[in-house]
């Protein structure tokens, strides 16, 4: 039986199609991510499992149960918000045991179960505090035991690391992913961190305007993008449409050819069969430590990439204005569904 | 001259910036010079006269001569006291304060919560200016307003009429104590016109205090299993603790000090008000005035310790 699943469902706000007919499947145990930029209809996606928010056609189904119209308080899902939602006049045990609280568990046993939750996440100690007196990666980890206290079958988690620094964030990932196998619980996680969701997550579905453009696991999605939407922002590949990929490519259908199977040569350096070349004109390289990345505004119109090793790209210099000329194999040319 | 030059002001350059430059070095000095004058008048106007005010409480009054005793005394005190027409007063007002302050919150929490949570953008701005506007009206012109809404021949008694519902105003007027001949001379119609009066210093600190909590707050607790009345119980009531307390400040010592309402509209019970403004006018005896005017301030006083004992600020 699928942990969550999504029948054709739709939900509008005015004009705007949130979530456009949506159909998706997540299985039990699974690390699923819903990945999108702000406003593709991934967090409406969130609401919807969650109940804060219902479809306006469509069924949501949870265990197998239509609950498209069941109250949040009756549905065995809980949410880590964005914000974390900690009740600010509550001391950190009394928020996570507010979920057992709520059902009429006694004291004793609500508070044995808040403090197993607070060893889970490492919070031992901070019982008497108030969400105020913690910093981010802790009221992280509170919202996380209390979420999990209930023992749900699901849990969704709103881009929950958005607001931690780089160092904490990447602890905060290996951290839930390890507490995610151990627990064997659904994980639904909305980001819209590419890297986050493809290192993270058993299978992704990627958002845009309301509906899903690909669902795959994360090495399908790198490697085998399906549309150009998908070949952009997952893979932060270049992708050539329409007259470009006709110049380029030979034929209309669009292609995604990625950026560290783009070489950089001299303009006129000799290209082998079963290479494509284009020349254009260098707007900017920015060095990033071990790679280069290069900017290239090509003569048949868009800008491409190429990242390319700090040793290797002494073979041209890299000045805004220099000719060059980029390179690839076909073999490494992903064809795509036209938008 | 180039263009950075110009933005940066040269040294001296006159009185003005001899003056800024004194002021800037000196911080001290700067609050002091802003913050004396309002602390003055503060401190002179507001507590001396206060304070001038309580000091005649000390004072008593010579029945004979009716000529104020200037030596400090408990008698006026003893009197306010001890005398059960005067223990009545304060009784009659301090009822009609509590029961006033809850009516106002029962009604000024649905309105506000819809204001703040459900209200579009446009119906909460046309809420906010249907809260004020009253608030702008003459004071005198409403109560004589509601005066004649509640008369026996007014508006209200023709609605219970016309709708055939003339008996039940009839059994409401014959209930003990807040009956009478009609509304506008009945403590029901006396409370009905401090409710509607004080409403708006109710709702506003109400919605301010809601507008304070975020709505994802009330998702967590919902989605942590707890009814909407478990919500409200848990999460809602005691962040909006502070703004409720605010409000009933208001409507408490509105209802505590006024006496325009109580003699114009309801029946002829004396409530705080309208003691002191007789004593200190008509019988002139300043020294029980005074004593009056210190019970609303020991009430409100005491209603402040208990709803800080109770918890009322934690959330603030």
């Amino acid at each position: 039986m699928n942990a969550v699943e999504f029948r054709e469902v739709a939900r509008a706000f005015g004009t705007v199609r949130a979530v456009d007919r949506v159909s998706l499947t997540i299985e039990p145990g699974e690390f699923f991510a819903m990945l999108g930029p702000s406003g593709s209809g991934k967090t409406t996606c969130l609401r919807l499992i969650a109940g804060f928010d219902l479809p306006d056609s469509g069924e949501v189904l949870l265990e197998g149960r239509d609950v498209s119209s069941v109250p949040p308080y009756e549905r065995n899902v809980n949410t880590v918000f964005q914000d974390y939602a900690l009740f600010p006049h509550m001391t950190v045990l009394e928020n996570v045991a507010y979920g057992p609280r709520m059902r009429r568990v006694s004291l004793a046993e609500r508070s044995a179960r808040a403090h197993e939750m607070l060893d889970l996440v490492k919070l031992r100690g901070f019982e008497g505090r108030r969400p105020a007196q913690l910093s981010g990666g802790q009221k992280q980890r509170v919202a996380l035991a209390r979420a999990l206290i209930n023992q749900p079958k699901v849990l969704l988690l709103d881009e929950p690391l958005g607001a931690l620094d780089l160092k904490l964030r990447e602890e905060m990932q290996i951290e839930l992913r390890n507490l995610q196998r151990r627990l064997a619980i659904t994980f639904v996680y909305v980001t819209h961190d590419q890297g986050e969701a493809l290192s993270m997550s058993d299978r992704v579905a990627v958002f845009n305007s309301g509906r899903i453009e690909q669902m795959a696991n994360a090495r399908e999605l790198y490697k085998r993008p399906r549309t150009p939407f998908v070949a952009r922002f997952v893979g932060g590949a270049n992708v050539a449409e329409g007259e470009i990929a006709r110049k380029l490519g030979g034929s209309s259908q669009p292609f995604a050819i990625r950026t560290e199977s783009v070489a950089v040569l001299a303009p006129n350096d000799a290209v082998s069969s079963g290479f494509v070349a284009a020349d254009g004109t260098v707007l900017d390289v920015q060095f990033h430590g071990a790679t280069c990345r290069w900017q290239v505004r090509l003569d048949a119109g868009d800008v491409f990439s190429a990242t390319c090793n700090a040793g290797e790209s002494a073979r041209v210099p890299g000045h805004a204005g220099e000719r060059v000329r980029l390179a690839w194999s076909r073999e490494h040319m992903v064809m795509l569904e036209s938008a | 001259m180039n263009a950075a030059a110009a933005t940066v002001p040269s040294a001296g350059g006159g009185p003005f910036r001899a003056i800024s430059t004194f002021l800037y070095r000196r911080p001290t000095f700067y609050l002091l010079l802003l913050l004396v004058p309002p602390l003055l008048w503060l401190g002179t106007v507001y507590l001396g006269t206060l304070f001038a005010l309580l000091t005649q409480s000390i004072y008593s009054i010579d029945e004979f001569t009716a000529q104020i005793v200037r030596t400090p005394t408990f008698a006026t005190y003893k009197q306010l006291i001890t005398q059960p027409a005067n223990l009545d007063i304060v009784t009659r007002t301090l009822t009609m304060a509590i029961c006033v302050t809850l009516a106002a919150a029962f009604v000024a929490f649905p309105i506000a919560n819809y204001m703040v949570r459900y209200a579009s953008s446009r119906t909460k701005a046309i809420f906010y200016v249907a809260v004020l506007v009253p608030m702008w009206t003459s004071y005198l012109v409403k109560v004589y307003a509601w005066r004649l809404i509640l008369a026996k021949e007014g508006i209200l008694s023709w609605l219970f009429q016309a709708i055939g519902a003339q008996g039940v105003l009839d059994a409401i007027l014959r209930l003990p104590a807040v009956g009478g001949p009609s509304l506008a001379s009945s403590y029901l119609g006396m409370f009905i016109v401090f409710v509607y009066m004080w409403l708006p210093y109710m709702i506003l600190p109400i919605a301010a205090a809601l507008e304070r909590v975020p709505a994802s707050l009330i998702q967590a607790s919902a989605d942590l299993g707890a009814r909407p009345g478990q919500t409200f119980r848990s999460v809602i009531l005691p962040l909006v603790m502070p703004g409720l307390a605010a409000g009933s400040v208001f409507t408490f010592s509105l209802t505590l000090g006024d006496y325009i309402i109580p003699s114009i509209v309801g029946a002829p019970g004396y409530f705080i008000g309208m003691m002191v403004y007789q004593q200190q006018g008509t019988a002139g005896n300043i020294p029980l005035a005074a004593a009056f005017s210190l019970v609303p301030i020991l009430l409100i006083a005491i209603y402040l310790s208990l709803v800080r004992r109770l918890g009322a600020f934690d959330a603030m």
